[in-house]
């Protein structure tokens, strides 16, 4: 019997030691939101087709499995504008604006792939660095003025998408080296100049993936270890204490947003000069005056990853992954776009998450003393 | 002349959208409530204003009749949508600019979901004709029934009725001052008595509303009663929001500038017919930029000394002080 009591306890104090971890938290917080949103789209699923909304949810949940190349291969533009979204969000600023910076670092890159006369393997490398410079000029903008005019982010970066995206539209239907007008798209890159795939049998996946990785953990770096990332963390955490501490401002919320739309950009820049499915060909831009969803599929990713450069990769991986399992569901009948309801429900929930599960800690943490309660009372009573 | 009657009358049924989408911010935004959400909410109001229409376009009512259920039917839907956002802003405590976009972002996704399934096409194509050539004895005025009672949309005349309303709810109620106080000080107005989260309800409800009916405004007055899960509104829920900074979030400053950005779309789109911007050559694209272009302008000069509701925003919660 003292055994048992003994084991039961060490047990409630490896549980408690987890659920009050922070990091549980807000894994716990993801998985509900993720759970909710999966519900969700299930119920719209039943409602459009009742006849096949079991195996449209298998396909969803699991269809991706079977394509980890292009799983990946889709979540390389995600990760990054995650990311973007992710490091402003740490500073407390909401860079609604990655879908602008994104399509401006796509139009450098193609700028540099098609106009800049460059050899074979540089080129890919110089249009990653001139996607960097064109998504930091879309996301410094907002920066300057939100620092300097006192304009909220928020109006600025999502004017700033449409400003974006009409004159990436309007520069490409005017460059002949760019565009294809039979196609109605940009040209194919070519293939010298494009990211080298990793070789992967039976997908395009590159090494984009690879880099996006590794910037993400140079992020992780960034933040943990240098004084810009305490810097820019302090003034997320309190504005006014970390202005008093003699932190600068408003240098950091143009660095910040700046260093945001350039990782907006390099997703832009990635996407853009990826090798696609057809031999030779690269994947294209089409303009027809539509804002870029990745960058708003970014801000689920980075809302799910916690913010956190390392949670931003798996988070945008398992995005990918449904989105995947979302086209593989137009073979029983529905149209890729369930994913982005199911997206946006996800996102709905993440906003609120942390107090649900605040409240499902507190209920937890009721249960497991009420059983400590009750095994004492046992105890007692024998 | 006859140039400035055609701004004049295109202006007009692009500003009341606008118009009415700011109005409706203004209120939730008094309340305390950051409404980011106005552009998923308009989409929403008018896409089922739009299936509405699409039920009964064979029917033999009257086309204004069938618009004002249209409005009906796409005020009631906003009001349902918007409470999803009070929900979680009010109850949930939860960050109000990210569930606005979550909400922002369902909606064309649900749109083309079920456009593509049942019409497949992008969204909900309707045939009646709402245009109006001529407003009966007011159309006869000189001058002023050619600037506002000829080839125009009754949409013009309900927008102005509603604006004197808000004026009238806003100032001259007891609920319009109990809204503003949430909105300034929440803490203030509770120890008086007043109940925070029912107000805040209220104003985005309201917010809802008039979202809502300015989205099925947007379908009737700009696309011909068709709506697209993939343009959406064009972006004019958040330009309504500009509009409402740049209105200060006062009824009547919202007017005007809901006017002025009208005025910049609608010569935006026609300069083909100005011949003195068509002489100038620039290509159309830059106009089209200029609404967004303008709105940043207008608001780095005005958001200084910005008259923002103190306590937008922050999720009202009892026990802090």
């Amino acid at each position: 019997m003292a055994n048992k009591q003994e084991k039961s306890s060490k047990s409630i104090g490896i549980v408690k030691k987890i659920t009050g971890s922070k990091g549980f938290s807000s894994l716990a917080a993801a998985l509900m939101a993720i759970l909710l949103g999966l519900i969700f789209g299930f119920l719209v699923m039943l409602i459009a087709r009742p006849g096949s909304a079991v195996p449209g949810i298998r396909y969803v949940t699991l269809g991706g499995l079977g394509r980890i190349g292009d799983v990946f291969y889709f979540a390389t533009p995600i990760l990054m504008t995650g990311l973007a979204v992710g490091f402003a969000f740490k500073m407390g600023l909401f860079n609604i604006g990655a879908s602008g910076q994104y399509t401006m670092g796509m139009f450098f890159a193609l700028y540099a792939v098609f106009m800049l006369d460059l050899p074979d393997g540089l080129s890919w490398v110089v249009a990653i660095l001139a996607g960097f410079v064109g998504g930091m000029v879309w996301g410094a903008i907002p920066g300057i003025f939100k620092a300097l005019m006192n304009v909220n982010e928020v109006i600025t970066s999502i004017m700033f998408n449409y400003i974006g995206m009409y004159l990436v539209d309007m520069l490409v239907l005017k460059n002949a080296a760019m565009y294809n007008p039979a196609m109605t798209r940009t040209r194919y890159i070519p293939s010298g100049a494009q990211i080298p795939a990793l070789g992967i049998h039976g997908s395009n996946v590159n090494f984009g993936i690879v880099f996006a990785i590794i910037i993400a953990v140079v992020l992780y770096i960034v933040l943990e270890k240098t004084t810009f990332g305490y810097e820019l963390k302090a003034t997320g955490f309190n504005k006014h204490a970390s202005e008093y501490a003699g932190m600068k401002g408003k240098r950091n919320i143009i660095l910040t947003m700046s260093i945001a739309g350039g990782l907006a950009g390099v997703g832009g820049a990635f996407a853009i000069l990826a090798p696609s499915a057809i031999v030779g060909s690269s994947m294209t831009y089409e303009p027809i005056n539509i804002i870029a969803t990745a960058g708003f599929n970014g801000i689920a990713v980075a809302l799910l990853g916690n913010a956190h450069p390392i949670g931003i990769i798996f988070s945008a991986t398992f995005i990918s992954h449904i989105q995947r399992g979302g086209t593989l569901a137009s073979l029983v009948g529905y149209k890729p776009e369930i994913i982005d309801v199911v997206v946006a429900v996800i996102i709905y929930f993440s906003a609120f998450a942390m107090i649900m599960n605040t409240g499902l800690g507190k209920f937890v943490k009721k249960r497991i003393e009420k059983d400590k309660k009750d095994l004492e009372i046992k105890e007692g009573s024998e | 002349m006859d140039v400035v009657y055609y701004l004049v009358q295109n202006m007009l049924p692009v500003a009341m959208p606008l118009l009415l989408v700011a109005l409706g911010g203004m209120f939730s935004e008094r309340s305390g409530v950051i409404n980011i959400a106005l552009e998923g909410i308009m989409l929403f109001g008018a896409f089922f204003g739009a299936l509405f229409v699409l039920s009964v376009q064979n029917s033999s009512i009257p086309p204004q009749w069938i618009l004002l259920m249209g409005m009906t039917v796409a005020a009631i839907s906003g009001l349902v949508y918007s409470l999803l956002l009070s929900f979680a802003a009010v109850n949930m405590k939860a960050n109000q600019v990210i569930t606005g976009t979550s909400l922002n972002m369902l909606i064309p996704a649900l749109v083309l979901l079920f456009s593509k399934m049942s019409f497949n096409s992008d969204g909900i194509t309707t045939n009646v004709n709402f245009y109006i050539r001529e407003i009966p004895i007011l159309g006869n005025i000189p001058i002023v029934g050619q600037l506002f009672f000829q080839r125009t949309y009754l949409t013009v005349m309900i927008g102005f009725i509603f604006l004197i309303l808000s004026v009238f709810l806003l100032y001259k109620t007891r609920f319009g001052l109990r809204l503003r106080a949430c909105g300034e000080h929440p803490h203030a107005a509770d120890s008086v008595g007043i109940n925070v989260y029912k107000m805040r309800y209220a104003g985005v409800s309201i917010s809802g509303i008039l979202a809502g009916m300015g989205g099925f405004f947007y379908s009737v007055g700009i696309t011909d009663g068709n709506i697209s899960g993939h343009t959406g509104v064009a972006g004019f829920g958040f330009l309504a929001l500009a509009v409402m900074i740049f209105g200060q979030w006062q009824p009547l400053r919202i007017m005007l500038a809901a006017l002025f950005f009208a005025f910049l779309r609608t010569l935006a789109y026609s300069v083909s017919l100005i011949p003195f911007l068509y002489r100038l050559g620039i290509d159309q694209n830059y106009y089209k930029m200029l609404p967004y272009v303008a709105t940043m302008v207008v608001l780095a000069l005005t958001s200084k000394k910005s008259r923002a509701p103190k306590a937008e925003g922050i999720p009202y919660d009892k026990s802090t002080r």
